[in-house]
């Protein structure tokens, strides 16, 4: 698969969606490079879906244009080189899980020697080969996630797109997905991962995208926005006024009571410096517990308690 | 081409759906009824001392007109009960977001449906129409006049309503499309008897009513063609039967059919096109 580094996965620029006097997408501007894991999150009802749809033409935008792949969204030929998973997995149930992989495989206009060889690989990709002569209509709602996943890896895609891709799935189901989702980075294939389930988008994604009434709130890299930001709650005794202003050379600090201590620094580095100072100022600590600020905390932070409604 | 893979799962759907199935042999019933009916009836003719020769067929006739006009009906009813659902009821579901999401254009859907449906009503008219034709034929040795144009005008019938019905699924619920299709169908039927009888009493107002609802859609048009086809030539030349009247839907009227169908076909296409899914 040749990766072309110079256009992105992903672009948008004003995108907007509205149904009737309803704003779903609100002037979505973004830009996903190739070969990342990019994580949509937001409450329900953020708008994630729809710009999903956008992306692959299912909807069309009120306003704004974007590109997929290089190509202006809404161009059927570029889907060529898409995957896609929808949120609200159905499928026709009257196909077993084999002929299901061949039509869409059809769809896809995959040459039969292709599809021969990747049908039954991507069955045992997603664990299934057991199933694969039984009926969807018989398959239990984790059973069918699966098997549209491997539809939507059916032809080697360049990019992926998964809305809530382990929303019906059990813990074992959802270790499968992350898998494969890492497993399609190592390729260099761009995941593009709808999600409200924050510990998925904090283990799987490169860089996250905050959503709530169909506007973008940030852009951040994972691994800035958790490393950047640390906090530290210290019970000590002996803690003079002096002492705790001394502290400010390293961090924030957010609370004081008594014996009790918050503490915001910008990297983790400064945790050693901060135990050595305390204690060689004679402060008799009892605890020095450090804490990473976690992506849930960080996602009330930005899209707020009202869960978006 | 990937109309055809379309084609192919509109096909498979109704196989696995049983749809296939119920049609053939519940068409056997009724193939048999009428066969054993034509029988009993023509034994009576045969034995009837006395009949003129010309006038047994066109009891024949007449007989076989009411064939047709039920297959007439069956096959318009297939028509839309199968088709009825296939693009509202794929949008509700979601199914249909996995087939667009791929590098499939929209006009291909609806096309590949349709002609999925268009191959399964043509094996349905022909198994039923041509199961009446060879029963007449083998039991009375009557063979009735112009069959191939009448059969044409039904085949067109059923697609006339197959285009109508998937227009309406593009932009209406299952149930709402329904009772657009079966309204209009309702509506032809009416206007179509409302003809019938005002030329039969020369009424030019009932026979205009009747041209209306034949432009605003012409299925009952075109079986009062297809039954003007088929009659003998005495219910022609009297233009008394209740299956054919002197008002005869034209040739252009054929037309407008035809184009009624591209035009609903075309619409159905520019309908889902612009469909948020």
């Amino acid at each position: 698969m040749t990766i072309s580094s110079d256009k992105p996965a992903i672009e948008t620029q004003d995108l907007r969606k509205v149904f009737g006097d309803k704003v779903a997408v609100a002037g979505l501007t973004m830009r996903v490079e190739q070969g990342e894991v990019f994580g949509f999150l937001g409450p329900n009802g953020a708008g994630k879906t729809t710009a999903m749809k956008m992306l692959l033409g299912l909807t069309s935008p009120t306003a704004g244009s974007g590109s997929i792949l290089g190509s202006p969204i809404g161009e059927y030929r570029v889907r060529a080189r898409v995957g896609f998973l929808p949120e609200h997995f159905r499928f026709h149930d009257w196909l077993t899980a084999i002929e299901f992989l061949k039509v869409h495989a059809d769809l896809y206009q995959m040459p039969k020697t292709v599809t021969k060889r990747r049908v039954p690989e991507l069955l045992d990709m997603v664990g299934l080969t057991m199933h694969s002569s039984k009926k969807l209509k018989t398959y239990s709602k984790g059973m069918l996630q699966r098997i549209g996943l491997a539809q939507a890896l059916l032809n080697d895609p360049d990019l992926v797109l998964l809305d809530e891709p382990t929303s019906g799935l059990d813990p074992v189901g959802r270790r499968l997905v992350r898998d494969i989702i890492h497993e399609l980075c190592n390729q260099g294939t761009t995941v593009f991962l709808n999600s409200h389930l924050l510990s998925e988008v904090e283990i799987t994604c490169d860089r996250v995208a905050f959503i709530k009434h169909g506007e973008v709130l940030r852009i951040s890299h994972l691994d800035t926005l958790v490393d950047g930001e640390f906090t530290v709650e210290v019970r000590a005794r002996n803690l003079t006024p002096e002492i705790i202003s001394g502290l400010t050379q390293w961090s924030h600090i957010t609370r004081t009571d008594g014996e009790f201590l918050s503490l915001t620094l910008d990297h983790e580095d400064s945790l050693p410096l901060i135990n050595r100072y305390l204690v060689n100022n004679s402060v008799d600590i009892y605890a020095f517990r450090p804490e990473r600020v976690s992506l849930e905390d960080l996602f009330i932070q930005i899209v707020g308690t009202d869960g978006g409604l | 081409m990937t109309t055809f893979v379309i084609t192919k799962l509109t096909f498979r759907e109704a196989a696995r759906r049983k749809i296939l199935i119920a049609a053939f042999l519940l068409g056997l019933a009724f193939l048999t009824v009428y066969g054993i009916g034509f029988y009993y009836v023509n034994q009576e003719l045969g034995e009837t001392v006395g009949r003129n020769p010309l006038e047994n067929n066109e009891v024949r006739n007449f007989l076989f007109m009411a064939g047709m006009y039920a297959v007439n009906f069956l096959v318009v009813i297939m028509a839309v009960l199968t088709s009825v659902v296939t693009i509202s009821g794929e949008i509700s579901s979601g199914t249909i977001q996995t087939l667009v999401a791929k590098p499939v254009q929209r006009w291909e859907i609806v096309l590949g449906k349709w002609l999925g449906f268009a191959v399964m009503l043509t094996l349905y008219l022909l198994f039923m129409a041509g199961g009446i034709i060879a029963l007449v034929y083998l039991i009375s040795g009557y063979f009735v006049p112009n069959i191939e144009r009448s059969l044409l005008f039904l085949w067109l019938n059923a697609l006339l309503l197959l285009s109508v019905s998937l227009m309406g699924g593009a932009i209406l619920s299952t149930l709402a499309n329904g009772v657009l299709v079966f309204g209009l169908y309702g509506l032809a039927f009416i206007g179509g008897w409302i003809e019938h009888i005002g030329s039969y009493i020369n009424n030019q107002t009932a026979i205009n009513i009747g041209i209306i609802s034949s432009l605003i859609i012409p299925s009952e048009a075109l079986w009062k063609r297809a039954a003007h086809e088929m009659s003998s030539p005495l219910a022609r030349t009297i233009g008394f039967s209740p299956f054919s009247s002197p008002s005869v839907p034209s040739t252009l009227m054929v037309w407008y059919a035809v184009g009624y169908l591209i035009v609903a076909l075309f619409l159905a296409i520019r309908f889902f096109n612009n469909r948020d899914l």
